[in-house]
């Protein structure tokens, strides 16, 4: 019980604090609903309240289907097709938003709240400047005219440290990176000035050093502009970063809401707590797994050897356009090797070549010591069976047309000559490995929801009782819980199958949670690869550091401690190079050697196990502690004043 | 980037006029019939269709054949016709300007006609005029356009005597007279091939609308219109490019069955006139220009799409 002289003050201070902030978005007792295509009613929201203050963040969090980004939508008067606003109120500056005339909600989009989407690639239109794109709003609502508009992006390019922030706006938007599209469109929603932005998980889709990048910026111009956001995400460690208030949300209703630090440090709710077990820790030694031994054998399931692949004609052996370079890796019999690095470095062609989908114009593939053919045509049934992809989305994977049990049966059928009620009692087998119930074998995959649609993709590959599964990204796009649960069976499975698993992710957390070796690449090379204890502890590779420092952690004023490590400041905001000479992540590196790195190919150290750094640095140099790093960085500093 | 784009493009038309050369030659080669024969008649002397078969060329081997006529095709001279012996030249030229004045204005008509009429089928969707559009389009392209032709001139020439049923020229009407002349062939074409450009338009509109960007652009305040205009219509322009040059190339080549019923001297009647008396220059000659004005529209399309692709206009 709290005692009635405390509760007192804990009012007065909330009270004192609203009265503060002028109340900008009151929310009250707000439901949206859903027809289906039966004209059945389906409650998505039902019943939010909550408060936004003037220049305040407030998140919303939870899962999928929680119900938060139809929230957010609300405040534009949005809804997205199908969806009805059924009752409550939404107002803004007292006006009700659910109740705006068709021309009032052109008026407030864009003027008053403005939106911001998860993918920008997707939201800027090819066709049209970015310039052009980030004013039209701005000009249209006639806030600015277009002179001023340009005048107001070009400050917002330079408040968001874009590079070239005077002729950015000239461009296209595929001639800028995914991570500056971000940051433009930030300058897209402000340019207007808005009272409120609604940040709809704006960097889910980002590689942990562009989030925090984009993160800092966005964190920059929400103080600078003093405007007042809704910021929608399923991930608390950056919520933790950037929300003042949060309301975490469960099936369209608020579990609990509350101060940042309240929440965070304090959380009440069993769901709420739910939600922090699921955020990953922070990558580290000791949360990989150790080897079962009964699956041990001399001879690795697969091995690439000085692989080099890539798209458009070969000359050589060098691919027109090499991802792929001199890539040697072993996969053991039952172990699961993380395959970890930004999007664009090469982990899904690495994939695609053990598979037989990209022939390597160089270097070899073996399976179980013998040797493969590069293409897959010319594998024989044996080999395409032993070796197992499993794709990245489940949704487009599976054959929608086809139920759950002709999904499975087909490998059981095609590699196994399983027919009629053996392949049906098969099918019921492997569906219980993956913990689904026997029924699933009639259902379509329409009817399964994400998490169970990705067990089905597994299962398929499972069917055909392979020796290694390679699985592209098969976490990312689910939900935090959703996604560990996938990862329990995966493990689950490697013990009690003893398959091997190549598990490739941008998402060093997960990998390091499950993980017996880690392969780190960057820009078509290994730089460091060996068990995930080894991965994980220095010595570092300086990339594997810079991602392991990139991984928001759970914890309110995160972002400011690492935005003042070095290798933040020369690693982040900076476009990968790939580089056919030298060390590729030279421009980023902290420890960079001028004349050295950028011109020869990096030497490969390995300790005393399996760890290998390729890097130009010595083991003890890359062993340093933090504040050495930044010493040697000085003396480096004054070296190059001195030349 | 896009320079080696078109000029990739414009060799695989030159090709594809090449493979296609060949294949007209060929065929008029093994089509049935002896023009000396058609000539001279039944009562010729074997010696004197001999003698005119050497005076026609057709004594020596198919493949010096070929690349003489290709040689002259190139050079402008189409040969002389085997039945009649005028020029090929003189026979076609006015024959051409019939067939492009027809295309020219048809085009002129239905191309306008056709994207205000997608566009704003696309702008309200679902809406009366939209449905009269997809509902009246897709009839008409179901109809043979010789079924469109006789309701017409049923109802425009032998009901109501406002137009003259045939589109015959005698080579000296004044403009109003030459209007009148062509406008049933006129009308019969522009409900034919706008059907197919009208649906094209309003489909790649609506696919463009389902666009990440385009909600973007709602959430951004952006009226519909301008959404429409700026935002879908030039990342649509592509296939609706694409349809317009075939329909074009179709209205070139493809218009015999108006032609004739209209008695309307252009070039694909005096193809089939030329089929009928076995005169292979003349129907070669017919079927190259055909094939070229294809190959040039196409190609024209693809430039045009290439050009209205960002990416490719602005590398990186």
């Amino acid at each position: 019980m709290i005692f009635p002289q405390k509760l007192a003050v804990v009012l007065h201070l909330r009270w004192y604090k609203t009265m503060q902030r002028e109340k900008l978005v009151e929310v009250k007792d707000l439901k949206i609903h859903a027809k289906n295509d039966d004209g059945d009613i389906i409650p998505i929201v039902k019943g939010v309240s909550f408060d936004i203050h003037k220049g305040e963040v407030v998140a919303l969090i939870g899962e999928s289907g929680s119900g938060k980004t139809t929230i957010s939508l609300a405040a534009l008067s949005y809804t997205k097709p199908g969806l009805f606003f059924a009752g409550g109120e939404l107002l803004i500056d007292g006006e009700d938003m659910l109740q705006a005339e068709p021309l009032r909600t052109r008026e407030i989009r864009g003027a008053k709240v403005a939106y911001l989407a998860q993918s920008a690639a997707a939201t800027f239109n090819p066709a049209i400047t970015i310039g052009e794109q980030v004013t039209e709003s701005a000009v249209l609502h006639g806030i600015l005219s277009q002179s001023e508009a340009n005048k107001r992006a070009t400050e917002l390019y330079h408040a968001l440290e874009l590079p070239d922030p005077d002729r950015i706006g000239f461009r296209y938007p595929h001639q800028v990176s995914g991570g500056q599209l971000q940051r433009l469109m930030a300058a897209m929603a402000l340019c207007g000035k808005p009272d409120l932005m609604v940040l709809d998980e704006p960097t889910t889709a980002l590689d942990v050093t562009t989030q925090i990048e984009v993160l800092k910026a966005f964190k920059k111009v929400i103080q600078d502009e003093n405007s007042a956001a809704i910021y929608v995400t399923h991930d608390l460690a950056v919520v933790a970063q950037i929300a003042d208030y949060i309301i975490v949300l469960y099936g369209g209703e608020v579990m609990e809401q509350g101060t940042a630090a309240e929440i965070i440090n304090n959380p009440s709710h069993v769901y709420t707590q739910r939600l922090m077990a699921a955020v990953r820790p922070k990558p580290q030694a000791g949360l990989g797994s150790s080897v079962a031994d009964e699956h041990e054998r001399e001879i690795p399931a697969v091995k690439a050897t000085d692989i080099t692949a890539g798209y458009g004609g070969i000359i050589d052996g060098e691919p027109k356009i090499p991802i792929l370079r001199d890539i040697n890796v072993s996969v053991k019999n039952g172990h699961v090797v993380g395959v970890i690095g930004e999007s664009g470095c090469g982990k899904s062609t690495l994939a695609r070549v053990m598979a037989g989908l990209l022939p390597q114009s160089r270097g070899t593939i073996e399976l179980d010591n013998e040797e493969l053919e590069g293409d897959l045509r010319n594998r024989n049934l044996e080999q395409l069976q032993k070796i197992q992809f499993v794709f990245q989305m489940a949704d487009t994977a599976l054959n929608p047309k086809q139920v759950i049990g002709d999904i499975i049966g087909r490998p059981l059928e095609f590699y196994h000559g399983l027919k009629g009620n053996a392949r049906h009692a098969k099918v019921v087998e492997i569906l219980e490995m993956v913990e689904l119930p026997a029924e699933f074998a009639s259902r379509y995959p329409m009817e399964l929801s994400g998490g169970q649609k990705q067990r089905i993709n597994m299962a398929r590959s499972l069917a055909a009782n392979p020796e290694v599964m390679l699985c592209d990204e098969v976490t990312s796009a689910l939900d935090s819980i959703v996604g560990a649960n996938v990862i329990k069976l995966l493990t689950t499975l490697r013990d009690k199958t003893g398959v091997s698993f190549v598990f490739i992710s941008h998402d060093l957390s997960t990998v390091a949670s499950f993980a017996d070796e880690i392969v780190v690449l960057y820009a078509g090379r290994v730089v460091e690869q060996g068990p995930t204890d080894d991965v994980l502890t220095p010595p570092y590779h300086p990339y594997t550091r810079l991602l392991i420092s990139s991984v928001p952690e759970l914890r309110i004023g995160w972002l400011e401690d690492t935005m003042q490590k070095r290798e933040m400041a020369v690693g982040i905001a900076k476009d990968v190079e790939i580089t056919s000479v030298g060390c590729p992540f030279f421009n980023r590196c902290p420890m960079g050697i001028e004349g050295t790195c950028e011109k020869q190919t990096p030497p490969v150290h390995k300790t005393d196990t399996d760890h290998q750094i390729a890097c130009h640095r010595s083991i003890e140099e890359l062993n340093m502690v933090e504040f050495e790093v930044q010493e040697a960085l000085e003396h480096k500093k004054a070296d190059e004043a001195i030349v | 980037m896009m320079t080696k784009m078109v000029l990739r493009r414009i060799a695989i038309g030159v090709a594809t006029l090449v493979v296609v050369s060949v294949i007209v030659f060929v065929m008029t080669s093994i089509l049935p019939g002896d023009v000396a024969q058609i000539i001279l008649g039944q009562s010729a002397t074997p010696e004197t269709l001999a003698a005119l078969r050497i005076e026609l060329g057709m004594d020596k081997p198919g493949y010096i054949r070929y690349f003489q006529w290709l040689g002259n095709m190139a050079t402008g001279d189409l040969g002389i016709s085997k039945a009649g012996g005028a020029t090929i030249e003189s026979l076609i030229s006015g024959r051409l300007g019939n067939t492009m004045v027809m295309s020219g204005l048809v085009a002129v008509i239905s191309i306008p006609i056709s994207i205000v009429l997608g566009l704003w089928a696309a702008m309200h969707p679902g809406a009366l005029l939209d449905r009269a559009v997809t509902f009246g389009t897709l009839s008409l392209i179901s109809v043979p356009e010789f079924f469109i032709a006789t309701i017409l001139v049923l109802i425009l020439a032998v009901e109501l005597h406002w137009l003259p049923s045939t589109a015959y020229l005698t080579g000296d009407e004044t403009f109003a007279e030459l209007l009148k002349a062509l406008a049933m062939p006129l009308i019969t074409l522009v409900i034919v091939v706008s059907a197919q450009m009208i649906r094209m338009t309003r489909a790649g509109i609506l696919n463009v609308m389902s666009s990440p960007y385009i909600e973007m652009a709602i959430l951004k305040g952006v009226p519909r219109r301008r959404i429409i205009l700026r935002h879908a219509f030039f990342n649509a322009i592509g296939p609706i490019v694409n349809v317009i040059a075939l329909n074009l190339a179709y209205l070139v080549s493809g218009v015999v069955v108006v032609e004739t019923i209209f008695s309307y001297p252009g070039l694909a009647k005096l193809m089939i006139d030329g089929v009928q008396t076995r005169d292979l220059p003349l129907v070669q000659a017919c079927a190259m220009i055909f094939c070229g004005a294809y190959v040039i529209l196409i190609l024209m399309a693809d430039i045009a799409s290439i050009m209205s692709n960002p990416r490719l206009r602005n590398p990186k």
